[in-house]
């Protein structure tokens, strides 16, 4: 064995509950790393998927993001109008049927129409406020989970009543609403609707399964008093995080509102960007921390050990041989922590993997874990690197004893 | 015309070597010495405490570097090479023996004497047990090779740290105070080795002692007052003209 690396093994050897503790030290570091990493980048992907599996990727409304110019901003260029009545335009997208077969001629997932109306629910006395969704049942397998999360009724249930829909199941808890009930739905302008609850639903965002009710795209045409109406597309793309781009590209292409998920939960995906910087700090900090301990214990072996530096100096052992023991001392420290901290790591993540948890705003059971190799590579490369670098200072100082200062002060 | 006699070799030379330890108040160690040591030569510092015995050997072991003047290794000047080339020197060409063992205490016997073998990489390490082995057993420790330091006499490791000084056969070999810390039984087989190192096996020995007797079993005794040489003489009677 290299006379380097023989004698760093019974340095460690030699003093087994200092390199025991330092182990530790380190070893804690990675476990609560990988564990910060897995529980932290686990809860916000759990969370977006659940957005993303809840709501369409893209939406495009009959709105758009500029104001429509007027006729009369066309005709008179750079003239201030005063007065003038602007040009309505009929509410729903036009000729949705052929903008759906442009966009499934290169779009890369399915596209559905819908109509949105907010109206008022009404059943045995109480009222709320919801979003009345109309679907078509047969596209709409194609864009969005709701199928699947149908937990009483099925979506082909709509076509089997009358003015049938699907509530959301917190919604139906609010009012009181079981599966075979009459509501009625009041839209503004319209006359008062009676609906049968055919089904409900749970998409596990409060957001959704208190607001929203899914009936046919007729029954909504019929809230909003214009047939042939469809105020939505939703759409649902083969990846879900290419959205974006494919939204600005509908947008450019058919001059309406084409909204990604991204987009719409940007405030969220920020507070994301800001939760994982301060994990990054607190993982950071943890590995801080535990090199100061490998720093400690390789100071505390190379202060022990200047008598043997100075006796494998006067034999003559250069100075980078003496550095090389005690650095690689700190590595073999850092080593054996990274791969006891892994171990620590994914026990903790399997352990807090078994914990029931709940939050008022999703129905998580379990805490919602990433596992993923990179947060083992970068806390175990974060460990050994700071565990390298927390060696080399004393290991530095060590190699620079003068041999003669410590024989003359062992004499 | 006859011819002027050979100069004898020179292994170990100081040419008015000078150390100065700087301070507020700077404190001379050794001044101006000149002394040359050649093969097979046994070479006794004494002196009083303080005298700069010891401080005269870390500059011949070029442990310590003179203020002025030079240390010359086999003709070849270290004054201004790098601590690098110093430390290869060491390995190399000088061995050492300090008052107390100095061994590594987590190391076993064979395994300190291996260490300057396996530091200079010159044998493969089962070439270098064997020799370990070897040197042990020339100095009777045979039974105590596996043994540590804290296993073994005073004696013992005395011996073991000769061993180890003679690991890499060096020309020279640097021993300071080696009896000191020993009983007199202990002081004298350590005598009797280093001597042996001299007529057996060709090392040339300077030794820095507070022992008489060991300083009169040297060939040549150098007596060194306030950092100075007082007297440098010859231990050898000459044999007598027939």
């Amino acid at each position: 064995m290299n006379l380097v690396i023989d004698i760093a093994l019974t340095h460690i050897r030699s003093r087994m509950r200092q390199t025991l503790v330092g182990l530790l030290g380190v070893a804690t570091g990675v476990g609560f790393s990988v564990m910060m990493a897995s529980l932290m980048e686990g809860s916000q992907q759990d969370f977006i998927d659940r957005l993303v599996d809840s709501l369409p990727h893209i939406s495009v409304s009959d709105e758009r993001r500029e104001p429509p110019v007027q006729p009369a901003e066309r005709t008179y260029d750079a003239v201030r109008i005063l007065s003038l009545s602007t040009e309505k335009e009929r509410a729903g997208i036009k000729n949705p049927f052929a903008i759906i077969a442009a966009l499934e001629g290169w779009l890369p997932g399915s596209v559905a129409p819908s109509v949105q109306s907010k109206a008022i629910i009404r059943y045995a006395g109480r009222d709320t406020a919801a979003t009345v969704i109309g679907i078509d049942p047969k596209r709409e397998v194609k864009v969005s989970q709701l199928p699947t999360q149908v937990t009483q009724g099925s979506l082909d249930a709509l076509y089997k009543a009358s003015n049938a829909v699907i509530l959301g199941d917190g919604l139906a808890s609010r009012i009181g609403a079981r599966v075979g009930n009459t509501l009625t739905i009041t839209t503004s302008g319209a006359r008062p609707l009676f609906a049968q609850v055919v089904g409900l639903f749970h998409a596990g965002v409060r957001q959704i399964d208190d607001n929203q009710v899914y009936t046919l795209v007729k029954t909504a045409q019929i809230l909003e008093q214009q047939i042939g109406l469809v105020n939505e597309l939703r759409i649902r793309v083969d990846d879900a995080m290419a959205a974006r781009d494919v939204a600005s590209r509908i947008e450019r292409q058919t001059g309406y509102k084409a909204v990604s998920w991204q987009e719409a939960h940007e405030d969220l995906l920020s507070a994301f960007q800001i939760r994982n910087a301060i994990m990054i700090m607190v993982v950071g900090a943890i590995l801080l921390v535990a090199s100061f301990g490998t720093f400690n214990i390789v100071s505390t072996i190379t202060h022990e050990k200047a008598r043997d530096i100075a006796i494998m100096k006067s034999l003559g052992l250069r100075e980078a041989t003496v550095r090389r023991i005690f650095v690689l001392e700190a590595t073999i420290i850092g080593a054996l922590g990274m791969v006891v901290g892994w171990v620590f790591g994914f026990l903790l993540c399997v352990m807090l993997g078994q914990i029931e948890f709940k939050t008022g705003f999703t129905d998580a059971t379990r805490l919602p874990l990433l596992y993923s190799p990179w947060h083992y590579a970068i806390a175990g490369a974060a460990a050994l690197g700071s565990s390298v670098i927390a060696g080399f200072f004393p290991a530095r100082k060590a190699a620079r004893v003068h041999p003669v200062e410590i024989i003359r002060g062992a004499s | 015309m006859s011819a002027a006699p050979a100069e004898p070799a020179v292994l170990l030379e100081a040419i008015h070597a000078t150390r100065v330890l700087p301070g507020v108040v700077p404190v001379t160690l050794v001044e101006d010495i000149t002394l040359k040591v050649h093969p097979g030569e046994f070479v006794a510092i004494t002196g009083p405490s303080g005298s700069g015995k010891s401080s005269l050997m870390y500059l011949l072991g070029l442990l310590d570097v003179p203020t002025s003047g030079a240390i010359e290794i086999g003709g070849v000047d270290t004054t201004h090479i790098d601590e690098d080339a110093r430390a290869a020197i060491r390995l190399g060409s000088l061995g050492f023996v300090f008052q107390f063992h100095f061994l590594l205490p987590e190391f076993s016997a064979v395994d300190n004497v291996m260490l300057p073998m396996r530091a200079l990489g010159a044998m493969p390490i089962a070439r270098c047990r064997e020799r370990a082995e070897m040197l042990l057993s020339q100095l009777g420790l045979e039974p105590h090779m596996a043994k540590r330091p804290d296993q073994l006499s005073g004696g013992q490791r005395q011996r073991v740290a000769i061993a180890r000084a003679m690991a890499n056969h060096p020309p020279v070999i640097l021993a300071d105070e080696p009896t000191g810390n020993l009983d007199t039984a202990s002081s004298q087989q350590v005598l009797s080795i280093l001597r042996g190192l001299v007529d057996e096996h060709d090392h040339s020995v300077v030794v820095v002692t507070h022992d008489m007797e060991l300083a009169a079993r040297a060939d040549r005794r150098i007596h060194i007052v306030d950092g100075r040489i007082a007297s440098d003489a010859s231990n050898r009677r000459e044999a007598p003209a027939v």
